[in-house]
């Protein structure tokens, strides 16, 4: 098999975080290499300094054997490399004819009608239905899907990578995919696919890469491996955690979903029938792969989505059609950590005592904000939590990931809150900073406090949480006791209940 | 194929490093206004001594006559970007200072006009609070259509300077018109006049006091706190229990309001009627100050005291040197030298030497296939 | 009769210049360069174009002068916004205040040097005047459609621009920068260089439309305040007004043109509007058509998604 594609100790850094650390990969023709691992592992930046959207702060790319420098989409073009993104980079108001053709010289002596049919041969035979003349904005997903395809092939791409493509299709949408992909590959062409979902891995690759937290972590052939492996490999070595998971007296139903629903904006259901009680002095833990619906969850009961059916009660009262800024006074906190880290929870430009005011900025009857109060919360905060900032006063865009997020959870925290909603409030820490996180969240468990934890590790779920709840595609998959589960059980109802795919 | 300058984000220049960057700026913008001065043929020196004497240096009966001017030239422009740096704090580009100006004077003036009789104070208040209401419609308008349908504000606030400007025109030749033959209001009456403080109609004083009010208002007001938490990110808003579209309306009302005003203090402090010409581009020029000034109020105040002296300044040069729209052209310069440095404060810049590109390896491998 | 084609021959005469002015800004905002410079390229290009005429006497020279001039200024623009990506309202309001500051300045040295405001012979005159085109059954043959040969230009002008965007591979390419600048990068497009590209000739353009005003409009006569004067920001309007499309633009352009003479056309008898409104009209009617658009919601509408944003790959 002929090497296509060999990565070099490719290294890239977003500021202070460190998106692709010495990553090595080899990719050849005529095979499907996966590329697996969590959300913010690295695999899309990496692909996308393959495609040239970014440019590595270190390492070398070699292409067939020679090295080159991809410095735009239109280099990596030339170069035989096609990538269809997540979101996908088409330009609505155009044809596929249009997207198809877009930034290719025409063909000399080729007539527009020769050119339509060169690429309807291509179509067929890769046995694609798609019309040439129907608009972007007027297609479904899948078909937008094959657009991209059309014109990678259109553009004589041999190494071909896609970017969780299977995330928006139906079951028999993937399936129409994976044999295309397969053809692909028959044809001698070099597929990537970037996914996190394991069964995905399993059915159509020849080789797997792990990504963890910009490190390839392992190569292996498929066939060798199994989903137990590839899991531990993701998620990281089950390291010694010691968390502690204090009993506490449990005040039941402080908060109560009940046949919950949530549209999302292509109008699918981004969560299906949702029910589950939360108790005050308990640690109820999230579980599931990224997508399923984790978010949603978070945005519905902090009023920032609007529920389709079902009751949220909070001690009894349904709170569904509340405003954002009357669940907050409720008592109901919520905080999410976005992918970006800063997204939604915090103001990147302010400083901490601004950023402290984000959702008490109201108290108090004159029309002036109360800094003083917000500025000794920051400087305790900075104090009680270690956070390392240049002072109070420095911008939270400043901040390295670790420090913002304990600028947020502590915000939270410390407005006393009834019922503490937290997604995601370790990604991207290192171990130290964690258990800080753990410690803060234990806490409040310990004073009373109801919390919803959505997370990724399933250790450290198993360890924190006194219940865990599974989502899988929006649907409660089942709500287990943290302390009689195992990894395994956990596993197989993230991904629906089957074991392998 | 590698390119050779590449272009990264930067982490935050210190206070400093910017204060030192917007120094360079201001230094080559000195230079190349120099460079533009002395290719017509006037030495750049001169001429820019002149600009500052003109500015400060009156005449031998009213040494002050000059700063004078310079002020009257400084409170409407000054009031302008006031106005419009709450509604780019909040990402709203209103172009629209000018049209909102206007529409200030016009309330303003329907009680200059109708209801002179009145005591000077209850007149005075009235139009104040005339021109709120005029300049602050004027601004909610597009607020109304951009939260509604969200209908570009850029071009909407642009188009509804015109219709302000001949809605004067149209008062002028009509309604309005008190000259026989001649589309004019003509002078108001004495008793709308400001009155004077120093020498200049009492609006410098309102002007500071809004300086200081703005400050207040953006740095310490809940309503401040919120336009800024809307102008970072709507989500985050959202997020935090805001009421996006209420913000936004009140803000735009807002600034409205306080171009409004600056049309007020035109007309009954400096020109004494309504014309077309009231704005003297202050509307176009307060959008550049706010920017520049990052919009900080008080630098907003010195940007516009520069830019009133660059103006002023420059009506003082004899027309045989240079003409005095040298201060457009100088004032453009040094908005593109601005403008240039604001990408050294957020981006750097890594250069690629060349270098030798294709190195070939897997020898083994290419002798193999051959 | 005589007084429509005295109407129309009215209505095309103050058109013309804002058909280019329309047809350049177009062009800019096709790459999605929103440049509200145009009132300040076309002072340039109205000195320019006065200037070159008065010096070397060739049409051809004055005209070239006047798109060198104003796209020199559009490359000011370029560079800060797109290499540079500074604010796009900003770098264009200032370059409105450069352009006509320079304009002003330089006429009046021109003028000093000349010892009073110079006129264009009128042998140059006669080198782009119009064609008077006799109108058959219009009674006596005093009254002739009058055709200038730059309105003509112009005209070819946006019909080429529609060519362009409709049927070429680099129109496309242009259209994808100004919607979907990531998408047209992804695909291979170079972003940069379209925009740049875009907005020098649209910027070229647009100082030809001023060139129009000082040579013709103004009749031979260096007369700054009375020329330019507005027809930028009229022809920024018309932009949204013809919904981006150049074929509309030339309907648009005359139909604009028409408002600003129809009031001398219009008896009172038959509808008294005051002057003013008959000015106001076409930037009333250009909101209605902003709102209207923005309500359908419509991606027909024209407006190219990505207008007044500068494209940066590696934004995250």
């Amino acid at each position: 098999m002929k090497t296509a594609i060999e990565l070099q100790n490719i290294t890239k850094r977003f500021g202070t975080v460190v998106a692709n650390d010495n990553v090595n990969l080899n990719i050849n023709f005529g095979e499907i290499v996966a590329l697996l691992g969590e959300n913010g592992s690295g695999k899309t930046t990496l692909m996308n300094i393959l495609s040239g959207i970014y440019q590595p702060d270190g390492g070398a790319i070699f292409i067939r054997g020679e090295q080159a420098h991809i410095a735009s989409p239109r280099d990596a073009q030339r170069l035989g490399i096609g990538m269809v993104h997540q979101h996908f980079k088409l330009v609505d108001v155009f044809t596929a004819y249009e997207n198809i053709i877009l930034g290719m010289p025409r063909v000399k002596g080729e007539s527009p009608a020769e050119c339509r049919a060169r690429i309807e041969n291509l179509r067929e035979e890769y046995r694609l239905t798609l019309s040439l003349d129907k608009r972007v904005h007027d297609m479904s997903v899948s078909e937008k899907q094959t657009v991209e395809i059309i014109k990678l092939l259109y553009r004589g791409a041999d190494v071909l990578v896609l970017d969780e493509p299977t995330a928006v299709l139906t079951p028999q949408e993937v399936g129409h995919l994976f044999a295309m992909l397969s053809r692909m590959k028959k044809s001698g062409r070099a597929v990537v696919i970037i996914t996190h979902k394991l069964y995905e891995v399993l059915s159509i690759s020849d080789r797997v890469a792990v990504l963890r937290r910009g490190q390839c972590v392992a190569e292996a052939v498929t066939a060798q491996t199994d989903s137990r492996e590839l899991t531990n490999l993701m998620v990281g070595r089950p390291v010694e955690l010691k968390i502690e998971r204090p009993d506490t007296r449990k005040a039941p139903n402080v908060l109560a979903l009940t046949g919950v629903s949530v549209k999302n904006s292509d109008g699918g259901n981004a969560l299906k029938d949702v029910s589950f009680s939360l108790c005050g002095g308990e640690i109820l833990g999230v579980a599931g792969v990224a997508g399923s619906g984790q978010k949603e969850l978070c945005e519905v009961i902090a009023g920032l989505v609007p529920a389709e059916t079902g009751a949220i009660l909070y001690r009894g009262r349904n709170i569904i059609g509340n405003s954002p800024a009357e669940i907050i006074k409720k008592g109901i906190s919520m905080s999410f950590i976005p992918e970006d880290r800063l997204g939604m929870g915090l103001v990147a430009s302010m400083d901490l005592t601004h950023n402290m005011l984000l959702k008490s900025y109201r108290s108090g009857k004159l029309p002036l904000l109360a800094k003083a109060p917000a500025k000794a919360l920051a400087t305790e905060l900075v104090d009680r939590l270690k956070i390392s900032t240049p002072g109070v006063a420095a911008p939270v865009r400043q901040l390295s990931g670790g420090n913002v997020q304990k600028v947020l959870l502590g915000r939270e925290i410390s407005a006393q809150p009834q019922v503490l909603i937290t997604a995601y409030p370790v990604r991207g820490l290192d171990i130290h900073s964690s258990f800080t996180i753990y410690a803060l969240l234990n806490e409040q468990k310990k004073n009373g406090v109801a919390v919803l934890f959505v997370g990724e590790d399933l250790d450290v779920l198993l360890e924190l949480s006194d219940r865990i709840l599974v989502l899988c595609q929006g649907e409660v998959m089942g709500i287990v006791s943290a302390k009689d589960a195992t990894k395994e059980q956990l596993g197989l109802l993230m991904t629906g209940g089957k074991e392998g795919a | 194929m590698k390119d050779l300058v590449h272009i990264t984000k930067r982490p935050e220049r210190s206070a400093l490093s910017s204060l030192g960057l917007i120094a360079a700026a201001l230094g080559l913008a000195i230079v190349a206004g120099g460079v533009f001065i002395a290719l017509m043929r006037q030495n750049p020196l001169e001429v820019y001594a002149a600009i500052i004497k003109g500015a400060f240096v009156g005449s031998k009966r009213d040494p002050f006559s000059a700063i004078k001017s310079t002020v009257i030239l400084f409170v409407p422009l000054l009031i302008v970007s006031l106005g419009l740096s709450l509604a780019f704090k909040m990402r709203f580009w209103n172009i629209g200072g000018e049209g909102q100006m206007m529409f200030g004077a016009i309330f303003a003036t329907f009680f200059a006009l109708n209801y002179s009789h009145l005591p000077h104070i209850v007149l005075v208040l009235l139009m104040f609070a005339a021109s709120v209401v005029g300049g602050g419609l004027w601004g909610l308008i597009p607020a109304l259509f951009r939260v509604k349908w969200s209908v570009n504000e850029t071009l909407f606030t642009l188009m509804m300077n015109y219709v302000a400007l001949y809605t004067i025109e149209f008062l002028q030749a009509g309604p309005w018109k008190r000259t026989p033959g001649f589309a004019s209001i003509g002078s108001f009456d004495a008793n709308v006049q400001l009155a004077k403080v120093g020498g200049v109609h009492v609006g410098w004083i309102l002007a500071l006091v809004l300086v200081v009010i703005v400050t207040v208002y953006m740095s310490r007001a809940k309503q401040g706190y919120e336009i800024a938490v809307v102008g970072e990110s709507k989500a985050t808003a959202h997020y935090a229990g805001m009421n996006v579209k209420k913000i936004v309306l009140r803000t735009m009302f807002i600034s409205g309001a306080i171009c409004g005003i600056a049309g007020m203090v035109q007309i009954a402090g400096s020109d004494n009627t309504l014309s077309t010409g009231l704005t003297g581009n202050a509307g176009f020029s307060g959008i550049t100050v706010a920017w520049l000034a990052q919009l900080n109020p008080f630098a907003v105040a010195v940007i516009s005291a520069l830019f009133s002296i660059l103006e002023k300044g420059s009506k003082t040069i004899p027309v045989d040197v240079m003409s005095k729209e040298a201060a457009n052209v100088l004032q453009g310069i040094l908005l593109f030298f601005f403008l240039g440095a604001e990408f050294f404060r957020r981006y750097s810049i890594k250069i690629n030497l060349p270098q030798k590109q294709v190195r070939h390896i897997q020898k083994e491998e290419e002798h193999a296939d051959g | 009769m005589d007084n429509a084609i005295n109407f129309i021959n009215a209505a095309l005469f103050a058109g013309t210049p804002l058909l280019f002015g329309t047809l350049g800004e177009l062009i800019s905002e096709k790459a999605g360069c929103l440049n509200l410079g145009v009132e300040g390229m076309m002072w340039v290009g109205a000195f320019a174009g006065f200037f070159a005429a008065l010096q070397t006497g060739s049409a051809m020279l004055s005209l070239l002068a006047a798109f060198g001039a104003a796209a020199l200024c559009a490359a000011v623009y370029a560079f800060l916004t797109v290499t540079l990506r500074a604010n796009q309202n900003v770098t264009g309001l200032t370059l409105t205040t450069f352009g006509v500051g320079l304009s002003l300045v330089l006429g009046s040295a021109m003028c000093q040097a000349n010892g009073g405001a110079p006129n264009l012979p009128g042998s140059f005159r006669d080198k782009i005047a119009a064609f008077k085109i006799p109108i058959p059954g219009s009674g006596d043959d005093v009254v002739k459609l009058a055709v200038y040969p730059l309105t003509i230009f112009a005209i070819v002008l946006c019909i080429s621009a529609a060519v362009f965007y409709k049927k070429t591979r680099h129109g496309l390419s242009v259209r994808a920068s100004g919607e979907n600048p990531a998408a047209a990068d992804a695909a291979g497009v170079n972003v940069s260089a379209m925009k740049y590209a875009s907005i020098i000739l649209g910027g070229g353009i647009c100082g030809i439309g001023g060139a129009f005003m000082s040579l013709v409009t103004a009749n031979g006569a260096w007369m700054p305040a009375g020329i330019v004067n507005g027809f930028g920001w009229i022809a920024v309007a018309l932009v949204i007004f013809v919904r981006w499309k150049p074929m509309l633009a030339i309907l648009g352009a005359f139909v604009f043109g028409a408002f600003q003479s129809m009031r001398y056309y219009i008896p009172d008898s038959v509808i008294s509007i005051p002057n003013a409104f008959y000015q106001m009209l076409p930037f009333v009617l250009t909101l209605i058509v902003l709102i209207v658009t923005s309500m359908r919601k419509s991606v027909h509408a024209g407006e190219p998604a990505a207008i007044g944003v500068n494209y940066y790959r590696e934004e995250r």
